[in-house]
C-alpha cells in the first residue's frame, strides 16, 4: 500500500522531530561527556584539566550514591504503587453511578494542575510543619505529640506529596480504560454468579492492564526526575535519607559548582535512566503492540 | 447493569465519592482559603474554615511585590508557544508513523521517549553556556524552545496513538481522488484528529505551564513565568503562611480553571492508547 | 551547532515579542529578605530621580539566589546588572576579576563610614567590591518574661552552661514554649553559619594550618554533643527543618525561650506589627566558653556589580543610593528609625534617634566589633572568615557536612557518625581539589 513516494513524503515528515530531538540529545550531551573527564570547578575558571575518570570515581564511591540509588527507586516505586492501586481503587468508586459525578471528578482531578512547587510548599508549610501544620493540629487535638513528618519520614513524605500530584491522572486513565469495559461480558459473567473478586481479577484486570502499563510508562518518564519537590521540602535531607540522583547531581553540580563532578553523575544518572527505560521498554512493548 | 442499582446504594456511593473527592481537593481548598486570612490567623489554632474575617490584604502585597501580570503572561506565552511549535513539528511526525509504518517506527517512537528521562540538572551547565552564546538566556524564545523539546516525545506519542485509531481507508479514498498529501493532511486527517490533538494541547499547556527546572533556571526578570514568581515567596521571613496561600492561589488558578473547563476534552485524550 | 540554533530560532520567531527599550533597564537580583522587599516598595524615590533608569527584580530564596548569581556570572552569563552577594562570595569573585570596583561612588556617599569589620570583608588589595546593605552579627534574643518567670537574669556576656540551664528552665513543652530555637536546617549558610561560630568558641576550627580537617577532634565532638542536647531537650519539634525564617516566625509567635541567631531579627521580633512578643524581647551577646572568642559570626548581604555588564554607570548610581545614607534616612522617615538596614554604617549608631528606636542597637554593633574574620578561631587556621571558610570549595563542603549534622539532629544518625562522616566528606573533597595528599 505504502509507495516509494509516501516512504520518502513520510520520512521527511517525520525528520524535523526526530533531528530536533536528536540535537537536544547529543549536543548537551557531548558537552557533558567533555566536562566530565576535566576538573572543572565554576569559580575557579582557567584551572580546567584534563583528569580522566577522576570525577566518576569520586561521584560512584561517594557514599551519599547509593543512597541516592535505593532513594530514586523507593520514590519511583512508592508513588507507582500508590497511584496505580489508589488510582484503580478510586477509578471503579467514580464508575458507579452516584450524584454528582461531575462535580467529584472535578475535584479529583485537581491535584494534576497544580504546580509541584506550589503543591510541595503547600505540603510543607500549611500541612506537615510540626508546629503550625494542620496534620500537628489534629494530632494535638487528639492528645498525641506531633509527628514530625520531614524530619523522620522524609522520604515518605515525599511520595505522598508526590502521589497526590500524580493520582488524578492514573484516575482518569484508569476510569477511561474501565468505562470501555464491555458491559455485556460483566452482566454475563454475573449471571455465572461470578462475585465482585473474581469479576474483578478475570475481567476488570486484564482489560485495564495496558492501560496500567501506560500509566507506568508515563509517570516513570516523570518521576525519575522528581526534583522541585525534593528542594523546597527537605534539601534532600535530613542527611542524604531523601537525595534521588537527580537531586544528587543537582547538590554536585549547582550547589558546590563542581561541573566535572556534576557532569560524571549526569552521564551515571543518563546511564542508570537508560536501564531503566530499557526494561520498561521490553515490558511495554509486549503490551503495547504498536 | 447500572440502570439497576438501588437508591440505598447510590446514596452510599455518593457519600463515599465525594468524601473522598473532598480530601483530594483539600490541600487547594485550604490554600485558597488562607490566601483571604490575616497572617495572625493563618497559623491560628484553633485554625477556622469559614468564621475568620475575609481580607483581600495578601492578594494587595503579593501585586505590590511582584508583576503578577508579566508572569501570567510569560507562562501563557511560553506555554501555548512551545505546545504550537510542538504539535507543527509533531503532527507530521506522527502522521507518518501511523500511516506509513516502517519496520523502525516502534523504535523510534521508544527512543523519542527514552529522550525525556535525561536528567535536566545534568546537562544545565552546557544548556546555559550554548543559551549565553546565542543570547537566549531570560528569552521567551529560549523558553518555548526548550521546552518544545522537552514535551516533544510526548505529543508525538499521544498524536500517534490517534492517528493509529483513523481507518487508513478514509485516506486511501482520498487519495483516489488525487488529494495532494498536504491536502490529504489538512482536509482529511485533521478534521477526524482534532480532538486528539485538542487533548494534547491541552496536556501540553498544563505540563509547561508547571515545569519548574527550565523556566526557572534560565530566566531572570524578561521572561520569568509564573514558576519563577512562586519562587521569591517560599521562605521569607517570619508570617508567610498567607502570603504564599495567596501567591499559590494566582499561580495554579489559570490553568486550574482551565483545566476545570476543558475536563472533559482532556480526559478524552489522556489515554495514550490505552483503551482500544 | 549554529546552523540548528538558527533553526531553532526561525521556527519560534512567532513568538517573539519585542519591548522598546526606552529608559535603561537595570535587572537586580535579590534576596527574599525584609529589608531587600522593603527596598523594593521604596524605589520610587530613585527612579523619580532617574528617570532613565528602570529597575527589573529578581526575588529569589537565598540558596536558589546563590546558585543563579554564581552559574551566571561564573558563565558570563550577563542576565544581572546587579547582584546580591554575601560576604562570602565577595572576595573570592574579587580575585577572580568578576565584580567592578566601586570607586568613585559620589561626593556624599562617605566611604568612610562604613563599619570597617564590614567594609575589611569587601574589600581585596585595598579596593572595595561590593557596597554592604545590612550587616550582622550574630547575638542572643530571648523573652525578658519567661527569664524573669524561670526566676534568672541573662547576663550581657553569657557562657553556654548558662544558656542551657536557662533553656531547661523556659522550657514548657505543654505550653508549647520551648528554651532555645537554634538553626537546624542544613546549608553552609543554615546550620553551619550558627555551629560554625559555636564551634569556635568550643575551640574548634575546620582546618588546622595543613588544610587537614578537624571534625575527629574532641573540640567539635563537645559541640555537637552539647547542641544536640540543647535541641533535643530544649528546643521545638522539626528543628532539623528550621532556618532563620522559620526560627523566626516561631520566636514571633512566642514558641522560644532563646533564639542565638543574626542581629538583623532584632527589628523583626521587636516589631509589634509582626510580632506578639515584641515588648518582651531582651538582647545580649554571643554565648563563649571561656576560651577568649564568642560564638557569633560577621555577615553582611550587598550590591556588587558583575565586570560584564554594559550598564555600569546606571548601576552604580544604584548601588550608591541603595547603600547611602540618604537611603536609611528615606527608611526611617517611611518606616521608623528601628526598621532601617543595620549594620554598614557608623553614623547610624550615633544617630541618637537610632539608639532610642533601636534597644537592639548597642548590642549589635557590639557584636559585630566582636567578630574577627581574620582570625576567627582560638587556634591559628590558614582561612579567612568566621562562619565559612573563604575558599571555593567551602560551598560544597559545609553543605554536606550540614547535612550530616542535620541527620545528627533529626536523630537518624549518632553523634559519632555525623562526626565521622564530615571528617570523610571534607576529606574527600579536600583531597580532590589538591589542598591535601
Amino acid at each position: 500500500m505504502a509507495t516509494a513516494h509516501s516512504r520518502a513524503a513520510a520520512r521527511l515528515m517525520i525528520s524535523p522531530a526526530v533531528l530536533l530531538l536528536l540535537g537536544w540529545m547529543i549536543v548537551p550531551l557531548s558537552m557533558t561527556v567533555y566536562f566530565s573527564f576535566l576538573s572543572y570547578n565554576l569559580l575557579m575558571p582557567g584551572m580546567e584539566e584534563f583528569i580522566g575518570f577522576t570525577n566518576y570515581e569520586f561521584f560512584l564511591t561517594d557514599p551519599a550514591f547509593f543512597a541516592a540509588l535505593a532513594n530514586t527507586l523507593l520514590l519511583v516505586g512508592g508513588v507507582l504503587v500508590i497511584t496505580i492501586v489508589g488510582g484503580t481503587l478510586l477509578a471503579l468508586l467514580l464508575d458507579q453511578p452516584f450524584w454528582g459525578q461531575g462535580i467529584v471528578r472535578i475535584l479529583v482531578i485537581a491535584p494534576f494542575f497544580v504546580m509541584p512547587t506550589v503543591s510541595a510548599l503547600v505540603w510543607k508549610n500549611m500541612f506537615m510543619n510540626p508546629v503550625n501544620g494542620l496534620f500537628a493540629y489534629f494530632a494535638k487535638a487528639l492528645g498525641l505529640q506531633p509527628f514530625d513528618f520531614l524530619a523522620h519520614a522524609p522520604l515518605a513524605s515525599i511520595i505522598v506529596i508526590v502521589a497526590w500530584q500524580w493520582l488524578p491522572f492514573a484516575t482518569l486513565i484508569l476510569l477511561t480504560a474501565l468505562q470501555s469495559l464491555d458491559q455485556e461480558q460483566l452482566e454475563a459473567s454475573e449471571m455465572d454468579g461470578a462475585n465482585f473478586l473474581n469479576r474483578f481479577v478475570y475481567i476488570v484486570l486484564p482489560h485495564m492492564s495496558r492501560a496500567i502499563t501506560v500509566v507506568i510508562l508515563i509517570q516513570t518518564i516523570f518521576l525519575l526526575s522528581v526534583f522541585a519537590e525534593i528542594l523546597v521540602t527537605t534539601n534532600g535531607g535530613p542527611g542524604t535519607s531523601s537525595t534521588n540522583i537527580t537531586y544528587l547531581v543537582y547538590a554536585q553540580s549547582l550547589l558546590q559548582f563542581d561541573v566535572g563532578g556534576g557532569s560524571a553523575g549526569g552521564i551515571v544518572a543518563v546511564i542508570l535512566a537508560n536501564i531503566v527505560a530499557v526494561f520498561l521498554m521490553r515490558m511495554i512493548g509486549k503490551n503495547l503492540e504498536a | 447493569m447500572s440502570r439497576r442499582v438501588s437508591n440505598r446504594r447510590k446514596a452510599l456511593v455518593t457519600v463515599i465519592a465525594w468524601a473522598i473527592g473532598i480530601a483530594i481537593f483539600f490541600p487547594i481548598l485550604w490554600t485558597v482559603l488562607t490566601s483571604f486570612k490575616t497572617e495572625a490567623e493563618a497559623i491560628a489554632s484553633p485554625p477556622s474554615f469559614v468564621f475568620f474575617d475575609w481580607t483581600l490584604e495578601n492578594y494587595t502585597e503579593v501585586n505590590e511585590r511582584s508583576d503578577y501580570f508579566l508572569h501570567f503572561m510569560n507562562s501563557v506565552i511560553i506555554s501555548l508557544g512551545s505546545t504550537l511549535l510542538g504539535l507543527a513539528i509533531a503532527i507530521p511526525a506522527a502522521w507518518s508513523m501511523a500511516f506509513v509504518p516502517a519496520k523502525r517506527t516502534k523504535d523510534v517512537l521508544m527512543w523519542m521517549l527514552s529522550t525525556k528521562m535525561l536528567p535536566p540538572v545534568g546537562v544545565l551547565i552546557p544548556i546555559y553556556l550554548l543559551f549565553r552564546d546565542f543570547g537566549l538566556l531570560d528569552t521567551r524564545t529560549g523558553l518555548v524552545i526548550v521546552l518544545t523539546l522537552i514535551n516533544l516525545p510526548i505529543i508525538v506519542w499521544m498524536l500517534f496513538t490517534y492517528f493509529k485509531e483513523i481507518p487508513g481507508e478514509i485516506l486511501e479514498a482520498a487519495r483516489m481522488d488525487g488529494a495532494g498529501l498536504w491536502e490529504e493532511v489538512i482536509h482529511v486527517l485533521t478534521p477526524m484528529a482534532v480532538p486528539g490533538i485538542a487533548s494534547t494541547l491541552l496536556l501540553n499547556v498544563i505540563l509547561a505551564w508547571n515545569e519548574a527546572f527550565w523556566t526557572l533556571n534560565l530566566t531572570a526578570a524578561k521572561a520569568a513565568p509564573l514558576t519563577a514568581f512562586i519562587a521569591s515567596y517560599s521562605s521569607p521571613e517570619g508570617l508567610f503562611y498567607a502570603k504564599l496561600s495567596a501567591a499559590s492561589t494566582l499561580a495554579i488558578a489559570p490553568i486550574l480553571v482551565l483545566g476545570w473547563f476543558s475536563q472533559k476534552q482532556l480526559v478524552r485524550g489522556l489515554t495514550f492508547g490505552a483503551v482500544k | 551547532m549554529t546552523k540548528f540554533a538558527r533553526v531553532l530560532l526561525g521556527a519560534t520567531a512567532l513568538t517573539l515579542a519585542v519591548s522598546p527599550a526606552l529608559a535603561e533597564k537595570l535587572t537586580i537580583a535579590t534576596v527574599n529578605n525584609g529589608d531587600m522587599i522593603r527596598m523594593q516598595k521604596l524605589t520610587d524615590a530613585f527612579t523619580a530621580k532617574n528617570p532613565d533608569i528602570e529597575l527589573e527584580w529578581v526575588t529569589l530564596e537565598e540558596n536558589v539566589l546563590r546558585q543563579r548569581v554564581t552559574t551566571d556570572i561564573a558563565t558570563k552569563g550577563g542576565q544581572y546588572d546587579i547582584m546580591t552577594i554575601g560576604t562570602y562570595e565577595a572576595p573570592i569573585w574579587a580575585k577572580q576579576g568578576w565584580l567592578v570596583e566601586l570607586d568613585d561612588m559620589g561626593a556624599d556617599y562617605d566611604v568612610d563610614d562604613l563599619l570597617p569589620a564590614i567594609r575589611g570583608g569587601l574589600t581585596v588589595e585595598g579596593k572595595l567590591y561590593a557596597a554592604p546593605f545590612y550587616g550582622e552579627s550574630s547575638m542572643v534574643m530571648y523573652r525578658k518574661d519567661l527569664m524573669e518567670k524561670a526566676g534568672l537574669e541573662m547576663p550581657d556576656a553569657p557562657t553556654w552552661d548558662f544558656i542551657k540551664q536557662a533553656a531547661a528552665a523556659m522550657t514548657d513543652k505543654n505550653a508549647e514554649v520551648y528554651g532555645i530555637c537554634l538553626r537546624g536546617k542544613a546549608g553552609w549558610g543554615e546550620n553551619m553559619a550558627f555551629l560554625s561560630a559555636m564551634a569556635n568558641s568550643y575551640g574548634a576550627k575546620w582546618f588546622d594550618m595543613d588544610w587537614k580537617p578537624q571534625f575527629d577532634g574532641e573540640a567539635w565532638k563537645a559541640t555537637l554533643t552539647d547542641y544536640l542536647d540543647l535541641m533535643t531537650n530544649y528546643g521545638p519539634p522539626g528543628a532539623s527543618n528550621n532556618g532563620f525564617n522559620e526560627n523566626l516566625s516561631l520566636f514571633q509567635t512566642g514558641k522560644c525561650g532563646m533564639w542565638i541567631d543574626a542581629t538583623v531579627a532584632a527589628s523583626f521580633v521587636t516589631n509589634p506589627k509582626d510580632s506578639t512578643v515584641a515588648d518582651k524581647v531582651g538582647f545580649a551577646l554571643a554565648p563563649d566558653k571561656g576560651l577568649g572568642k564568642r560564638g557569633n559570626w560577621l555577615w553582611a548581604w550587598n550590591l556588587a556589580i558583575p565586570a560584564g555588564s554594559q550598564k555600569t554607570e546606571a548601576a552604580k548610581k544604584f548601588v550608591a543610593w541603595a547603600t547611602s545614607k540618604e537611603y536609611l534616612d528615606l527608611v526611617a522617615e517611611k518606616e521608623g528609625w528601628a526598621n532601617v538596614p543595620p549594620g554598614t554604617r557608623t553614623s547610624l549608631y550615633e544617630n541618637p534617634k537610632y539608639q532610642e528606636a533601636a534597644p537592639f542597637a548597642k548590642m549589635t554593633l557590639e557584636s559585630i566589633n566582636a567578630a574577627d574574620p581574620q582570625h576567627p578561631t582560638v587556634d591559628d587556621v590558614p582561612y579567612v572568615g568566621v562562619q565559612f571558610v573563604a575558599i571555593p570549595e567551602f560551598q560544597g563542603i559545609g553543605t554536606a557536612v550540614g547535612q550530616a549534622f542535620s541527620a545528627a539532629l533529626a536523630g537518624s544518625v549518632s553523634a559519632e557518625n555525623a562526626l565521622a562522616n564530615a571528617q570523610a566528606i571534607t576529606e574527600r573533597t579536600m583531597k580532590k581539589a589538591g589542598y591535601i595528599k
